[in-house]
């Protein structure tokens, strides 16, 4: 061990202690101190940027190895491993699907229906599974988007502190609870009042196609999206919040100083300059209302086809179906599912990409003054 | 268009903290006006008391009467947004709106006010770009970012911004003390040919700033840390650099304190 404590520390890593020390002894060794050189070296402990870091008599301290390079290797380890889980995923994804997507005798991108589990005529299409998910995630984020903003800003620039400390707790409190447990209350309790609401829209504003349907009211496009409406709510105020706070009083005493009323003032200054974390913050609740799976399973009608009518009971995800689905799916039919899975996954991809993009084309204005 | 600024036993706190004890002076219309005195002496929270941006800070207040030309700003049917209209700032870091162009800046304080026809507007960034000394640097690039320039331009594009609104008086909190020496001759320079139309006052930490900008220079000091800050002396900028009436101002003056 003492020959080479770095890679001895590399082959085994968690070892970190003992390597450290076999290379503080052997250093110690050649410099000729004994107990009272470890107790110096417990002072250099203590004092790590002090003049006299252990190295004995005169001139520079010798450099201190061991932890650095298992540091980095530790890090080093990490970064790649990252890289390892993607290429992992991808890879199951597309070789577990292409044997049922060359099954398929439907065409996969317009075929709607999801027959995967017929042995000699397997037929499935993501078609309305990624129309559901788009048009839930997308109703949602309408629905969430502005109440969260609402709130962020009422905890960062309206709410006296101690009112505004304790909101936020309950809004991370509502983020802790399980996506299940929004499932059920959405499914045994929202369903009443939603089902009325819809059926209060379709007297009332019924010339829409949204609000197209007579009924029956229950699991539908609509309740799901409010579900997750309220599941996006605790991250994207948590963040809008946490940039809305951080805008320099600088600015807004700018904005105040032009005679700027309080509203004007957050349109002039912290609006713009929360923008991109905004954004961002938007983003991250599209992305969980994408992917959320089991409260979607429990609140979407589970049907297949494409209809702009969101009250009527029906609807479908991608995660759900995938949910749903699962248990009683052959080879092929779990090979639909994860084909499915697949293009869930390029569609978050695509909707990152897009936010960053937007994130990085705003950058130049986005930076701080002076 | 400037206006005379009268105040009348202003005092202001921080919660419970007095910052500035009854300090009742006048400042006459189309002059430029120096406070001076060591820090924590409370003139930025007077010159903050003037157009009501001391309020800002939770907890603060001021009582007292502020004047502008015979009216109370302090007074309770008065609309603090109209206030600070009237009373332009210049903070002593450069603050422009860093999501905002150059022209967006400038004009950020018209379109408060509701104006939004194009033609206005351009006339007035121009104009105001010319007053603050920094059209001939910024024409060609109106639409970049604020940000971008250095910080003596960013200061003046706050004074234009600030002098766009066509404010009747214009308050600079140690506007120099972040810039370099060039810089600060421009923003002295500037300061000089705005005095023609509007009131200025000015808190600088530099004497010969004040001794060169000002026409009247007012001294502030503290007993001790802890004690509010309160009005020593109060006259023509020569007459305090030269010949000041209180022992104070004269230790302060000759650099023997503060």
């Amino acid at each position: 061990m003492t020959e080479s404590p770095t890679r001895s520390a590399a082959d085994q890593p968690g070892a970190d202690d003992r390597s450290a020390s076999a290379d503080k002894y052997g250093r110690q060794a050649s410099t000729g101190f004994t107990l009272s050189g470890a107790l110096r070296e417990n002072e250099a402990h203590d004092h790590p940027s002090g003049p006299d870091l252990g190295g004995g008599g005169g001139g520079l301290p010798p450099r201190r190895r061991g932890f650095e390079p298992l540091f980095r290797f530790f890090t080093t380890g990490a970064g790649i491993l990252v890289l390892v889980i993607i290429v992992a995923i991808a890879a199951f994804l597309i070789t577990k699907a292409i044997p049922a997507l060359s099954a398929n005798k439907a065409n996969f991108f317009t075929y709607e229906q999801w027959f995967p589990n017929d042995p000699s005529n397997p037929r499935f299409g993501i078609a309305a599974l990624a129309y559901g998910t788009l048009l839930t995630a997308v109703i949602a984020l309408i629905l969430a988007v502005p109440v969260a903003l609402g709130i962020a800003l009422f905890l960062s620039h309206y709410a006296p502190r101690r009112i505004a400390t304790g909101l936020g707790f309950v809004i991370d409190l509502l983020a802790a609870v399980p996506s299940v447990i929004f499932g059920l209350w959405g499914r045994d309790y929202l369903a009443g009042p939603i089902g009325d609401l819809s059926a209060w829209l379709h007297q009332y504003v019924g010339w829409l196609p949204l609000f197209g349907s007579g009924g029956p009211y229950g699991n539908s496009i609509l309740l799901g999206s409010v579900v997750l409406a309220i599941m996006v709510l605790p991250i994207t105020t948590a963040l809008c919040r946490d940039v809305f706070v951080q805008t320099p009083t600088q600015n807004e005493e700018a904005a105040l100083a032009l005679g700027a009323t309080r509203w004007e003032m957050i349109r002039t200054a912290v609006l713009p300059y929360g923008k991109p974390g905004v954004i961002a913050a938007v983003m991250l609740g599209l992305g969980r209302a994408l992917g959320e799976t089991i409260a979607l399973a429990m609140t979407l009608g589970a049907t297949f086809g494409v209809s702009v009518d969101i009250i009527h009971t029906g609807g479908n995800s991608i995660a759900a179906n995938i949910a749903n689905a699962f248990g009683e799916a052959n080879e092929t039919g779990r090979g639909a599912l994860i084909a499915s899975g697949l293009v869930l996954f390029a569609i978050t991809l695509i909707v990152n990409v897009t936010a960053r993009a937007i994130i990085y084309r705003r950058r130049e204005f986005a930076g701080g003054t002076s | 268009m400037a206006k005379r600024v009268e105040a009348v036993d202003v005092t202001a706190y921080y919660g419970s903290f007095k910052a500035i004890d009854g300090i009742t002076m006048t400042i006459e219309p189309k002059s430029v006006t120096a406070f001076i005195g060591p820090s924590g002496c409370g003139k930025s929270t007077f010159l903050r008391s003037i157009n009501r941006m001391h309020e800002v800070i939770p907890g603060a207040k001021v009582q007292g009467k502020m004047m502008i030309d015979a009216e109370d700003i302090y007074d309770s049917h008065v609309d603090v947004t109209a206030v600070r209209r009237t009373i332009g700032m210049v903070f002593q870091r450069p603050n422009p709106f860093p999501t905002m162009s150059i022209y967006d800046n400038v004009v950020a304080g018209l379109r408060l006010n509701g104006v939004r026809k194009k033609s206005v507007l351009d006339d007035a960034a121009e104009k105001s770009l010319r007053g603050a000394n920094i059209w001939d640097e910024v024409k060609d690039r109106l639409k970049r970012p604020g940000g971008g320039l250095s910080g003596g331009q960013q200061q003046r594009l706050c004074i234009a911004r600030a002098i766009a609104v066509e404010p009747q008086v214009l308050l600079m909190d140690e506007p120099c003390s972040a810039l370099d020496p060039i810089s600060t001759l421009a923003i002295e320079d500037l300061i000089g040919q705005l005095k023609d139309r509007y009131t200025i006052i000015i808190v600088t930490h530099n004497m010969q700033q004040a001794a060169r900008v000002s026409d009247r220079t007012a001294f502030f000091s503290i007993e001790k840390t802890g004690d509010p800050g309160r009005l020593i002396e109060f006259d023509d900028t020569t007459k305090i650099f030269q010949n000041p009436a209180e022992k104070k101002t004269e230790d302060y003056i000759t650099g023997r304190f503060g």
